[in-house]
């Protein structure tokens, strides 16, 4: 997307302006980054509920007979594994095994299955989905996204506000789970996926129908102690669990493996797009992977692109980083020579042209006590 | 809406300066610290460093983003708050006392004088 093209709008944002929020530009969106501050609004999903706009991300509905051999053709995860109602974390990988995007993807029946991509590449993934698809697939594939809002439930008290806004408990997706439920307005998608390592669900309906839910939704976060939260504190909240942001994290020339995706990767279920590639790289070894760093001692915080140098000689350069507000330190991702990479190795990353020190840990930065 | 004492001078890029004192100390407006939110870092100037009016001298870190805090006047730094180091959170609760930045001795007193006053900078913020 050109830079000087619009910002797209979400049919939540006259009410996002009238909650206070400050918008910015993300992935060709105009967005609330934060409401009240990026560090309370954390601290709310952390401890109590928190509530996100999330209409930006794209949805495709695509099914018939041959839609779960098409998608275990151009997927990482194997799909075939999933029952009706069950998702699973997947990537849609380039010829090279680079990443083009990381998605969820539900089987909603036998024979339809429901992504959820990321806002940035929903023209690139539908490009390549359809590039990939022949006569022969006996597949129908939908763009849902343009008429389908989407908004975060996050937190501790997730569970009490679906059950406040939904009438019962029973409701609630579980984990990787989804429940589809027909309306007047069309569809809705209650999914129990999120992205800040809290429990909660992401819930996707038709537009008309967002405003309504979103003021019903923040009356109860509200009355649960938590309160509406901006992008902002989505990133740090995912950068505490060491989750990847397409874009910052994720590259079409870094593969899953590099990326420390192994898991979603399943090398065994049959050929699918870039799976030569994974293999030929698993063979002669990575050339660099994925590393968790955190600041060890008094620094500014790390952001994207800051040079990472190991034994005095530039490595590597920051992919995600920030300063994590349940920690209290500076953290982030690069992508670092295996040398370099190990837990406990000593990094410096460079602010400034200041070198302030650094230590390879594990993921995830954050654990609940 | 933020509170813009009568008695300082501020530049049109929200930092102030008390001129009544010498060395003068600086910091950020109540408004900028309500527009960064959440400051959790401040890289201090070096005491001892001449600067000009204008010139950036340090910089002040939140979550979301690093900005740069440009001298209100010339002169030398000559202090630096060492107590934001640990507690750079003191920036947002106090910007006018607890929360000053540095202390400049200024080399040109009439440099104040051009900045705005209290009701010039509450014109600006509008």
């Amino acid at each position: 997307m050109s830079d000087s093209s619009p910002l797209r709008r979400t049919p939540l944002h006259s009410v996002h302006v009238e909650m206070g929020a400050r918008m910015v530009p993300f992935a060709g969106w105009d967005m609330p980054v934060q409401y009240t501050g990026i560090v309370e609004e954390h601290k709310a999903v952390r401890q109590s509920v928190g509530v996100f706009d999330i209409s930006h991300m794209g949805q495709f509905i695509v099914s018939g007979k041959g839609a779960e051999a098409f998608l275990n053709r151009v997927l990482t995860n194997n799909i075939a594994e999933l029952q009706p109602g069950q998702g699973q974390y997947t990537l849609l990988l380039n010829e090279r095994g680079g990443v083009i995007d990381d998605l969820i993807a539900y089987r909603t029946s036998e024979r339809e299955f429901f992504l959820v991509v990321n806002a940035s590449r929903i023209d690139a993934d539908w490009a390549h989905l359809e590039s990939q698809l022949t006569k022969d697939d006996d597949v129908m594939m939908a763009n849902a996204s343009d008429f389908t809002a989407g908004l975060a439930i996050q937190g501790p008290k997730a569970r009490e506000v679906a059950a406040a806004v939904f009438g019962n408990a029973g409701s609630f997706p579980e984990h990787n789970t989804i429940l589809v439920t027909m309306t007047d307005n069309g569809p809705m998608w209650l999914c129990g996926t999120g992205y800040t390592g809290e429990e909660g669900f992401e819930f996707f309906m038709p537009a008309e129908t967002a405003a309504d839910w979103l003021s019903k939704i923040v009356d109860a976060v509200k009355a649960a102690g938590g309160m509406p939260c901006g992008l902002g504190a989505r990133d740090t909240l995912r950068l505490e669990m060491g989750y990847p942001l397409n874009g910052n994290d994720l590259f079409e020339d870094r593969t899953p493996l590099q990326a420390g995706l192994g898991f979603f990767v399943d090398l065994e279920k049959g050929d699918f797009t870039g799976r030569d590639a994974l293999v030929a790289q698993k063979a002669a070894g990575l050339p660099d992977k994925l590393a968790a760093f955190r600041m060890t001692g008094t620094a500014p915080p790390p952001r994207p692109h800051y040079p990472v140098a190991y034994d005095g000689q530039i490595v590597g350069e920051v992919c995600s980083g920030t300063q994590s507000p349940s920690l209290s330190n500076g953290i982030g991702m690069a992508y670092l020579p295996l040398s370099a990479s190990a837990i406990g190795t000593t990094l410096e990353i460079e602010i400034r042209g200041r070198r302030f020190p650094a230590e390879v840990v594990k993921k995830p930065f954050y654990r609940k006590a | 809406m933020s509170n813009v004492p009568d008695n300082l001078r501020y530049r049109d890029s929200h930092e102030w300066i008390d001129p009544m004192q010498n060395p003068s100390p600086v910091g950020i407006t109540d408004h900028a610290q309500a527009e960064l939110t959440d400051v959790v870092f401040v890289d201090p100037p070096k005491i001892g460093t001449q600067v000009s009016a204008g010139q950036q001298v340090c910089v002040i870190e939140s979550v979301k983003a690093a900005s740069d805090i440009y001298a209100p006047v010339s002169g030398e730094i000559v202090e630096v708050n060492e107590t934001l180091s640990n507690d750079p959170g003191l920036l947002n609760r106090d910007p006018y006392l607890g929360g000053w930045i540095f202390k400049i001795k200024p080399s040109n007193p009439a440099e104040a004088d051009a900045l705005m006053n209290a009701e010039a900078y509450r014109k600006h913020i509008g």
